[in-house]
Parts: C-alpha cells; structure tokens; sequence
C-alpha cells in the first residue's frame, strides 16, 4: 500500500450529506475486477445521466475540479454497503483524501487499506471549506497527516482520524506482514481457544 | 472487585491475540463469503495462499443468483461468471458452499442463523455491511471490506480498533401490528444514520427481550443503518430455544457447555456504556422511509418535510435534494404517496415471521399494484410452502420467487424502474439503489402488505380494524 503522509491538490466540493457507497459505486459494477479502472464509474449515476452524458452541474465535472486529489463533503460520506470498490473508485480517480463531519466506519477502513485519508472535522469546518472553495476554486488546498493540518488559503483546521489508522496511512503497511509477524501468537491463542470453547467449532452437519 | 463490563467488552477480550498501536488481532470464529468476495480470492491467488481456516469459512450464493427459473442455466453470462466463481473459489479452498443447486441456499444472513453456523459468543465476518444481523445471537459480527475479507481468508485474524459502547434500551411493548423494523426505523429516525458511528451497539430493554430471534435479526441488520460497528442483543432463552436443533449448532455435551458460558454473555449490572439512548417503544407508530437515507423515516401519519423550515442552509438543500429525488412535494401526507410496486424480502425482512405478518394483510385481499415475494432463504421458501403463504401471495396478485438479495440491492437483474415508486421491505432507500432512478420507501413486511393493498402508503393499523 502507498504510503500518505502529506498531498497538496485542488479540492472539489460536494456539500451533500449522506453520500453513501452506492452513489460513489453503484452496485452494478461491482463485478469490475481490479484494473486500477475504477475511476471511471465514480458517482456515476450524479456525474453522468441516463445516456452516459455528464451532467455539467455535477462539481466534478467543472473545468476547475475535475482533477481535484481532495474532497470535501457531508456527513456521513461512505456510509451505507461495505463495497471497497467505492474506495478504488475515488482511489483511481486520483482522489487522496476526503474531508468531512463523519464517515461510514467500514469505508473509513477500506480507505485506511487502500492509502485514501479519510480527514474529520467540525461541521462548521466542512462548512466553511466548503464556502471558501466555491468562492476560490482553484485554491490549493494542504493536508498533512503528521500534524492532522488541513490549509486552505487562510482557513487552518486540525482535523482527527484513528491513531491506529493514522499509524497504518504514515506508514504504508501491509498487514499480513504485520500479522504473520504474530504467527506464534496466534497459534498459541487457537490451541488455547480450542479447550476453552470446544462449541465455537461448527458441529459436522448431519 | 472487578470492574463491571459491557457484553461487547466481553466479546472482545475473549477474541483478542495482541495488541499493537491501539489495535487489536482479533480471532474469527467465522467467516461467510459470497459472490462479491472474488476481489478476496484474486488476492490468495496473486500470492499463491491458501485459506487459513477453511472449516470456519462458509460460502453462500446470494447476491448475485436469480430468483426465477431456478434450476435452468442462468441466462446472464455475467451473473452466470459471479455464480461459478465463487464455486470454483470455494472448491479450490476446500470451503464447504450452500450454492444454487443446495437445498440450504439463501440470503448469508438468513442461512447462517437458521443452520446454527452463527452461535452467541462469535466472532463473525463477511464482505457485507449487513453482517451486524448475527448480532441478534450475542456475537460480535461486523461486515468488512475486501481487504479485511482477504486477510481473514489467509490468517483467520483481523486487526480492529476497539469502538466505543453504546447501548439502546427500548422499554415497553409495541402497539399490535408493529415489529423491529418500525422499532428500527423509530431509532434510526431519532439518532440518524451516522449516529451510532464508531460505536458497538447493545441493544437491550424489555421491548428488545419481547422480540423473537427473527425480529432481534431485523433489528441488528438495521444497526448498520444508523452507522453501528455492529448491534448486540444478549442471548436469553429465545435464542437457545432458537438454536436447538440446527444442523452446524453445539449438541450433547459441547451444548450444555456452550449454554453455560453464553449465560455470561450480558452486560454487568453498572458496567459503563459511552453512550446511552432510550427509547418508549409503547409510543412507536408504524414508520415508512420518504427520502433517501434511512433516516428520513416517520410515522405514517406524518407529512413529507419542508425544507423551508429548516435553520441549516445545508439541511435545507439535503431535504429538498431528497424530495426531488422521490418526485415528492413537501407538506405531502405520507398515506397520499402512490406506489407503482412491491418487494417483500432481503435479509432484513424475508425470514418466515415477516412473510407470516405481510401474508395476514394481504389474506383475502387483492393487491392494486405488482410485486415479488423472495422468501429469505430456500429453506423459508418450503416452510412457507407447507403454510400455504404462497398460495396468498399469488391470490393477492404478488409473485412468488426464489431466494436471494433480489431487489434489495438488484444486481441479479430485479430491479425497480428508473422513475417507480416501491414500497420494499429492504434496509436501504438510496438514490438508485433498487435500480437507477428507483424510488424506494422502506417499511415493515406488515406495511409493505398495507401498501400493496391500498396502492399508496398505508397505516397497517387501519387495516388491522377494518379485518376485526
């Protein structure tokens, strides 16, 4: 996994509340394999209309986002099905980081796997982003996950995240190098488990 | 003296290896896959691995499989590949499958509980954030991504952060007509849909103790709609008098001490939650979905929101954003919306309960609009067949399908039509989630009957006295 530690990029605005993963991804393609295609079906159905024209209103779609690393949004982005493929769609798109008061906690850890920052902050914080990015589009905007910093013109915020999620995205781990690290570990606690629970065990099926 | 500790506290120290940087390795009891884990499997097979614990793993076909002409070729070539995939993947592997052609294939989290593969005290994982359903048992179950999906696969392990404890206590009885999904719907509506976020919810109060297995599975599987990690009911003698019998469940004398260990399984008496919600489940109403997050729910007798009233600029445009989605106009009566058809069925109302109370209503009454029945699993399916409920359905004017995720999330080809109004018993009224442009109200199976009945929204207790 591709390490994050700072990204200074334009970032588009999409102020709604509750964008949950069946807009970023919508369920029928999720039968695409992992090319690193994903990006072009991005919130497909808000960015493209029903003959696969863009719908020029769609903020992604302005001149001035279209190769936005950053975005910020509503609560509740993310929320709803569990699919990773929302994740490679912002990720393959090019999106870095995404801003916002609150996040689906499966998303939130599919995007700590994928290297995608998922940024919280206030309400009034996205809000005022938000204002500012409508107002200057093309503003560079800055977030650092070391000092959890996000600098927009002269909006400076601190934003939380997971330590442990915070670790993970500074360092790029993989995690079955972390976890075979513990296979001593793990073992001794199956063998333990087993005596102890003996009914965790599935029954043979009659 | 020990400190008093929540159920989930439990849950998680009996499941925990080691811990590093405030995460934990947690131990997997068990681990379902379906069609949309092929991401997990390219992953093994790109390394060469094999699956760690293949005893503790069990596939299911279900998302993708059709709900009619079961038996025949399936005719999408694509779904067809979904299909075999996961047979092929699972037979590789040595991962016992409840495919197609299995007399136990159903939707994941109808057959997991009714083969008594899920058990209280559990660990349990799958590739679908309606995982949070085996919570009704007294386990620790959580839907992931494909990451997680493939790391349990190799090591039987995941690394969590601990959430925090929330615990929801619902007293009192709800009115007649009622069950967990207006009980749902009532929580989600009051803490929104990202008010649980971070949190493991514990559900508990007397009106939770007086649901039966089916409705707790209801209520757990809706957990994930207000943003729950996962939703815990603490197992009483309702689930073992559920368990006992099932195929894959403890017997002898691996069951008795099984039943010793899960009376453990509650909350201390003063063990500390972060946060607490309750709610008066005798004051709940039936409620219905008008927008497009669950959260937009109301009682029936309510109106559609107007937007002009809201102080927030931004909850403003969300609520207006959402009535023009639904093609609704604010002030709207809720009992005044047309609908153009039904579904009954998903995994959070399709187990033989919900097709019991749906097929009540609609007994000796005709439908006025179109609609699919998909029992929950193909073992619900018969048991439904032997009670005649088909026979209802069909008189009604509902058609009556085979098992599977169906129109909930329509990637098996039910779909809702770009522009329909359906009044569904799923878990989820996003914007295009029954189809593109498809507008979905959620509701109880007993509402959806309602519904189906009158051609708009219904109060289920106008029905009910009309009937007496």
């Amino acid at each position: 996994m591709e390490r994050f530690t700072c990204i200074t990029a334009t970032a588009c605005p999409l102020p709604a509340e509750n964008i949950d993963t069946d807009q970023i991804l919508p369920a029928r393609y999720l039968k695409l394999p992992r090319k690193g295609e994903h990006g072009k079906v991005l919130f497909h159905d808000l960015r493209f209309d029903m003959t696969d024209r863009e719908r020029p209103d769609f903020p992604l779609n302005r001149p001035c986002w279209r190769d936005a690393g950053i975005i910020v949004s509503g609560r509740n982005f993310g929320g709803g099905s569990s699919r990773e493929a929302a994740v490679y769609a912002l990720y393959d798109y090019g999106i870095r980081c995404v801003i916002a008061p609150s996040f689906g906690d499966i998303f939130s850890q599919n995007a700590t796997k994928n290297g995608l920052l998922t940024a919280v902050v206030s309400e009034a914080e996205s809000g005022a982003l938000v204002t500012a990015l409508t107002r200057e589009p093309t503003s560079a905007v800055t977030v650092d996950l070391a000092s959890q910093s996000i600098v927009c013109g002269e909006l400076r915020y601190r934003f939380t995240i997971d330590p442990a999620r915070r670790t993970r995205l500074l360092n790029g781990w993989d995690d079955l190098d972390v976890t075979r690290s513990f296979a001593e570990q793990i073992g001794a606690f199956k063998a333990a488990d087993r005596k102890a629970r003996p009914w965790a065990l599935p029954s043979p099926a009659p | 003296m020990t400190t008093p500790l929540t159920l989930f506290d439990k849950l998680w120290t009996q499941h925990e290896i080691v811990q590093r940087d405030g995460e934990s390795l947690l131990w997997v009891d068990r681990h379902y896959v379906h069609e949309g884990s092929f991401h997990a499997f390219s992953r093994l097979a790109e390394r060469g691995a094999m699956v760690a614990e293949p005893e503790l793993t069990f596939g299911v076909a279900d998302h993708y499989v059709p709900t009619r002409g079961r038996g025949e070729p399936i005719a999408n070539p694509e779904i067809a590949r979904m299909v075999s995939q996961l047979e092929q993947n699972t037979a590789d592997q040595g991962i016992t499958l409840f495919g197609l052609k299995d007399h136990r294939q159903g939707i994941v989290h109808v057959v997991g509980p009714e083969l008594g593969l899920t058990l209280p005290g559990l660990l349990i994982v799958c590739g679908d954030s309606h995982t949070s359903t085996h919570g009704a048992f007294g386990a620790f179950a959580f839907g992931i991504g494909a990451s997680e999906v493939a790391h349990v696969l190799m090591t039987q392990t995941l690394w969590q952060q601990k959430p925090k404890r929330m615990r929801i206590t619902a007293d009192g009885k709800l009115a007649e007509g009622l069950g967990a999904k207006d009980l749902a719907l009532a929580i989600i509506a009051k803490i929104g849909a990202d008010g649980a976020a971070g949190h493991a919810i514990e559900f508990a109060g007397s009106a939770i103790r007086g649901l039966s297995m089916e409705g707790r599975m209801t209520l757990c599987n809706m957990a994930i709609e207000a943003g729950g990690r996962c939703g815990i009911v603490a197992p009483d003698t309702t689930t073992l008098e559920y368990l006992k019998g099932r195929a894959f469940a403890p017997k002898g004398d691996a069951l008795d001490q099984a039943m010793e260990d899960w009376i453990g399984l509650k909350s201390d008496c003063g063990a500390q939650f972060d946060r607490e919600v309750s709610i008066d489940a005798t004051t709940v109403a039936p409620f219905v979905t008008w927008g497009t997050s669950p959260e937009d729910a109301l009682p029936i007798d309510g109106e559609v929101p107007d937007p002009s009233r809201e102080q927030s600029p931004d909850r403003a445009k969300y609520l207006q954003g959402a009535i023009d989605y639904m093609g609704l106009k604010p002030g709207k009566k809720l009992t005044d919306i047309a609908i153009d058809r039904v579904f009954i069925g998903s995994c959070t109302n399709a187990r033989i309960e919900d097709l019991r109370s749906a097929a009540a209503i609609l007994a000796n009454r005709v439908c006025k609009v179109p609609g699919l029945v998909s029992p929950g699993s193909s073992s619900v399916k018969r048991q439904a067949e032997e009670e005649g409920l088909n026979r209802v359905f069909r008189d009604a004017g509902l058609e009556w399908a085979d098992s599977g995720c169906s129109m909930c999330v329509g990637i098996n080809g039910d779909l809702v039509a770009e522009g329909e109004r359906c009044a569904s018993t799923t878990n989820r009224n996003f914007r295009g989630r029954q189809g593109v442009g498809a507008r979905t109200h959620i509701m109880s199976p007993a509402m959806v009957a309602a519904a189906a009945v009158c051609g708009h929204l219904a109060d289920i207790r106008s029905l009910m006295a009309r009937k007496s």
